[in-house]
Parts: C-alpha cells; structure tokens; sequence
C-alpha cells in the first residue's frame, strides 16, 4: 500500500471546438506522496494548468482515473466533484482569488465555513492557518490593502484551512517579485512537511526548483521527464523552452 | 539545500470535526451577501430606488382600488337588510330607477319577513345659492330611531331631517355644492332646502355628491308617488332561510329583481370596477408597478452578481456547493426587499397621509401590507433566480486563467 495522497492514471484532455479539437493531456499519470512537494514544470501551453485543474477536480478528464484520499472520482455529478474538492483539497491560485469583500481572516473563515467547520472551532482554525503563514498581524486587514506577498500568504492560509489531503497550486510566485516568491515556496515546502499532505506546484521559476523534493517536466500534454531531488541534474534543471 | 531548514517548523491547523446536525455555523453565508450588496453603493441605491417606486406604486395603486371599493360599498356597509328589492336591470345603487310602488304590501305579506325599510334614489339638479347648478344623487331614507343613514353626522343630527326640506350633504362636497355651513339654503329640482345636518366623509364613486334626507322629502323632490321607492330592503325574522325569502317574494314580485345584500354590494363593485374599467385601470397600474420594479430589481442584482463572479467561481473552486452560492445571492436579494419594503412603506404611508384631505380615497390595511410584503420578497427572489441561473453557468476553471 502506498501512501499516496493523489494517484492519476492515463489522463487525457480533449476540447472540442470549431477549429478542430485540441488535446492538451495525451495521457499523464501522476502520483502524489504525502510529506512531499512536486513541481510541475513545462513550456507554455504544455497542459499544466488543465493537468492541475483535474487533479483538483475542477475539471473532468475525457478518459483516465483519479484517486484522491483514497476516494475515486469516476462517475462524480459536478455536485460530487466539488463535494470531494471541498474535503481533499486546497488551492493556491497565481492571482490569489481572495474575495475583496472580506478580511484576510474573513477569507480563511469561509474556506472553513465551506469545509463545515462550526462557529465554535472556526475562529481557532483560522487564527492557526494565519499564523501558520505568519500573518496574524495582518488578520482584520482587507485585500486590496494586502501587498502581493501577503494575499499570496493569505489564500495558502485559506488552503491549509481545514487540513486539506492535497494542495494544488498554480504558478503562486508568478505575480510576486523574487523575496516574496521565495517566501512563498518556503511556506508552500513547509506545508509539505506534513505527513498528513502532499503539495504539487506549478511553476515557470527556476529559483523555486530547491524546494521542491520531486519534479515532474511536462510537454506537449505528456511527461517528459521525473526526477527526485537527490538526482536532479543541473542538464534537467535548465530546460531550454522554459 | 531547503532554506527554511532550519526554521521552527510551523504549527499546521488541525482538521475541522466532521459537521454534525443543528451545529452553529459561521454566519459567513449573510456576511457574503451583506458586503456583496453594500460593496456596490451605486447599485445598491438604483435597487432600492427601483423597490421602493414598485412598493409604492404598487400600494398607491391598490390603496385607490381598495378606497374605490370602500366608496362604492359604503352604502351597504351602512345599510341594514338581508334582502334588496330593486327594479330590474339595475346595475348599481348609484343607478337608480323606480319599483312599481306595491312592494312594500307585497314583502310585508310575506311569512319570514321582520321589517321593511324603503330608500328612494335619485338623481337631482342642485341649484347653488349664489347661481349656478350641479347634479346630485339624492338618497331618501326612512329615518327614524336607530336609523343607519346617513352615518358620520358631524354636524346637526339625522333627526334634524324631519323637519319639512331638511337635508343633509357632506362637509367635503361644499363646495361643489355652493354652500359653507349648516342651515345653508339651495334648491332641488325647483324646490327649497335647507342642510340641518353635516356629515363627514362620505364620499361617492362616481363624484356626484350624496345628498341625504327623507324618504317622504326625498319623494316629494323626486316627484314620486307616495307610495315609490327605487329600493326596498328586507329583514328577515330569526331563524328564517334567506333564499326561501327571496324565492317567496320573488313569486309575489315578478317584475323586480331579488338580490342578497352580499349580491347587489357585489354588483355594484362589479359595475364600477370592472364593467366601466376604473378598477381594471387601477390593477393595470398596479401590475405595471410591479413588472418595472420586477425589471429594475432584477436587472440590478444581475448586474450585482456578475460584478461578483469571479468571486463565486472561486467559491465554486474552493468546493462550494450550489446551494451555497445560491443562498448568498438568495439573501442579498431578500436584503434588498426588506431594505425596499421598509422604506416603501415609509413613502407609501406619507403618500397616503398627505392625501388624506384630498378627494381621492388611499386605503391600507394589515392585508394590503402583507401582501406588498408577498409581492416584494417574490420580486426579489425572482430576480435572484434569473441571477442564479447566471451564476450556475459559471466554470469554476476560470479560477486559473486569470
Ligand atoms: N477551455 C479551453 N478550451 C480550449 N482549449 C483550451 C482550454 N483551456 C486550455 N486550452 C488549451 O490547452 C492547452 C494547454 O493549456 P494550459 O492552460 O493547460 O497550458 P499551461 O501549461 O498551463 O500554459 P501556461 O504556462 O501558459 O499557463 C493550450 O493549448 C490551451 O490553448
Ligand atoms: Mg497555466
């Protein structure tokens, strides 16, 4: 038995649209260990963001298996997916999505409120997830006075919330400068730590790739490449399209 | 090589309990809809704006339907009988035609009956004091002990009206009628009266004014026969069936017409509002309230939860179900009605507080409220759920490509 958070088999993608179908996963299997952080890397257009958004069940793959926790996602109503999204997994999104109109607490309190967390724990779990990223000071602030570093901050908050099984993020240090993004992946590896978690990162950046503990190399909608950190070659490490 | 190494390792929060039943929730769902709706300033103000002209148009419009209904039925509501008897074809009490003048006879001779009372009804020419004339619908009545017409007396009394061309007129018909106070003197039809008594607030549908007295002055005035009347109302006897009156004296009396109270009252409703079109204009007026505040609301909370989408497509992502989003937008929308309700009601009661000496008649009742307060929330529920269906559409993968 594996311990496996995340377990994907032969995922395909197909968008059917007038100018022909386009099939940006060719068959991506993808397996997810908890303790461990994985980045995901590959050239634009290589599939990673659509990989990540069915790994996070926002999206349906056209053939191919998912397990997440445990649970399978075959034959789920769209109600089911976000059923499953809502108890296994946390998002950490490039341009954060917090919601404007409430604080940084407030945003971490509805992540749990959605997760079904009562009015008597909620307040303790959201004041954790805060001072997990180290922003407890930053509580009552709103978003549009939160820097890009500290929104950044505050949805990985939103997404340990409630303990997710699996933290999927997509690129989180693309809109933050070099010291906020190294923040981030600081954070984003210590989330992963967890025995009780696997993390996967999306990401372009190449100072983000010492945090990592695995890397899987995406391209043209199939893996290219894995490697584990021990052996990650500066050759691998550079790849030329990214 | 991990710069974070040797950092204190952070403390992750824990998981929440599973939910169980009747547990406390965070009230995350209201707060949403309360900072969605007053993030917005400017729509929030063209929503309320766009309830309150529908409450109010909407309570304007029945408001004049309902004191419409209170004018034409005001003499019923003070009229006492469980049986009219009224000349064929009438269509109303304010079209009055003659009986033949042997009802009284007939309808006393009938087992059942407790009393009689007879009304004669009709139009008159009121000559003014100081020149000039204007029709008048005259209401002669037998006026005696415990009499209920006419009703209101402010000034002077109904008894007052024995006195030989005694009338009676109501205080906000002076001046279409020429006159300024009790003991005034005028003309009908080419004959003297003088008002001994003052009523206040009767007022007719058809704006022509009541003029009230006697059934023998009324007669006179009218040139009738002494023996005329245009109506003729029954008491029946305790412990008698009505509808075997009315068959009883319906076959003593051929060529009238037998009608229950509740009947001719509803008549003469039916006549008024519907038959001349000035109840159907009213509801007309009313439904357009409606259907525009309908519009506007919808339109505005449409408007409202596309400004908010990318926020429901990240609830949607962060695992929301549908029932959740809908409740936010559900709530926002009933906000907004009690918001509208509350200050329509407000500008509605004013409306009709400031008409209140007017001749126009605007009438609330505990049912009327409750019913705009039907009417508002439905609005604004129907107007979530065309926003509903806005948001069901949404893909949460947009979540990523922003
Ligand atoms: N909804 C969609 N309909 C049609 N084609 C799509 C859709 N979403 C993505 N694609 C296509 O699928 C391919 C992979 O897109 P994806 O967003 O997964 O790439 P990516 O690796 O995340 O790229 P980037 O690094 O630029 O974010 C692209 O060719 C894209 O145009
Ligand atoms: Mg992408």
């Amino acid at each position: 038995m594996t311990n496996y958070m995340l377990e994907a088999r032969d995922i395909t993608k197909v968008y059917h649209s007038e100018a022909g179908d386009i099939m940006p996963l060719k068959g991506v299997s993808v397996e997810l260990a908890a303790g461990e952080l994985t980045l995901l890397m590959g050239p634009s257009g290589s599939g990673k963001t659509t990989l990540l958004s069915i790994l996070g069940c926002i999206l349906s793959p056209t053939s191919g298996s998912l397990q997440i926790a445990g649970y399978s996602t075959n034959g789920l109503s769209a109600e089911g997916m976000a059923d499953l999204r809502r108890r296994h997994v946390g998002f950490v999104f490039q341009s954060y999505n917090l919601v404007p109109t409430l604080t940084a607490l407030e945003n971490v309190m509805l992540a749990l409120d959605l997760r079904g967390a009562s009015r008597a724990e909620a307040p303790d779990l959201a004041w954790e997830a805060l001072a997990a990223v180290r922003l407890s000071h930053r509580a009552n602030v709103m978003p549009s006075k939160l820097s890009g570093g500290e929104k950044q901050r505050v949805s990985i908050a939103r997404a340990l919330a409630g303990a997710p099984s699996v933290i999927l993020a997509d690129e989180p240090t693309a809109a933050l400068d070099s010291e906020n993004g190294q923040a981030v992946m600081a954070l984003l590896s210590e989330v992963a730590k967890d025995t009780r978690r696997a993390v996967l990162v999306v990401t372009h950046d190449h100072r983000t790739l010492k945090y990592g503990d695995r890397m899987i190399r995406i391209e043209d909608g199939r893996i290219a490449s894995r490697a584990r950190r021990r052996s990650m070659s500066d050759a691998m490490l550079a790849p030329a399209a990214a | 090589m991990h710069t974070t190494a040797d950092a204190a390792p952070i403390a992750l929060p824990g998981r929440p309990a599973p939910a169980r039943k009747g547990m406390m929730r965070l009230p995350m769902i209201p707060k949403l809809a309360y900072r969605n709706l007053f993030h917005d300033r400017l729509g929030l103000v063209v929503t309320i704006v766009g309830i309150v002209f529908s409450v109010v148009l909407v309570a304007v419009q029945f408001g004049l339907y309902l004191g419409s209904e209170n004018r034409i039925a005001a003499m019923f509501d003070h009229a006492e009988g469980d049986l009219w008897v009224v000349p064929l074809g009438t269509k109303s009490f304010d079209d009055p035609a003659m009986l033949s003048g042997r009802e009284r006879h007939s309808v006393l001779s009938t087992p059942g009956v407790a009393s009689v009372q007879e009304l004669a009804v009709g139009f008159v020419n009121w000559r003014k004091p100081k020149g000039g004339s204007t029709a008048a619908l005259l209401v002669g009545s037998e006026i005696r002990e415990g009499s209920t017409l006419p009703w209101n007396v402010a000034e002077g009394s109904a008894s007052a009206l024995a006195a030989p061309s005694a009338v009676a007129v109501d205080s906000t018909y002076f001046q279409e009628l020429g006159i300024t106070r009790m003991g005034d003197r005028a003309e009908i039809n080419n004959m003297d009266v003088t008002v001994q008594a003052v009523t206040k607030g009767i007022r007719s549908f058809t704006t022509l004014p009541y003029v009230f007295t006697t059934l023998s002055t009324a007669r006179t005035l009218l040139g009738a026969p002494a023996d005329q009347s245009s109506y003729t109302l029954v008491k029946a006897a305790s412990g008698t069936s009505i509808e075997d009156l009315r068959a009883a004296i319906a076959k003593r009396l051929p060529d009238a017409e037998i009608l229950t109270h509740a009947e001719f009252r509803k008549r003469s409703l039916d006549y008024w509002l519907f038959e001349t079109g000035a109840g159907a204009a009213l509801i007309a007026g009313a439904l357009l309230g409606i259907i525009v505040g309908m519009v506007i609301v919808a339109q505005t909370l449409y408007a409202s939860t596309k400004d908010h989408l990318n926020e429901f497509a990240t609830l949607r992502a962060l695992g929301a179900s549908a029932g959740y989003i809908n409740k936010v937008i559900l709530i926002q929308a009933m906000l907004s009605a009690m918001i509208g309700y509350v200050l329509g009601m407000a500008l509605s009661l004013a409306v009709i507080w400031a008409a209140e000496d007017s001749t126009l008649l605007i009438v609330m009742t505990p049912n009327l409220a409750l019913m705009l307060l039907a009417l508002t929330v439905g609005m604004c529920v129907l107007a979530a759920i065309c926003a509903i269906f806005k948001v069901i559409r949404i893909d949460p993968a947009v979540v990523f490509s922003r």
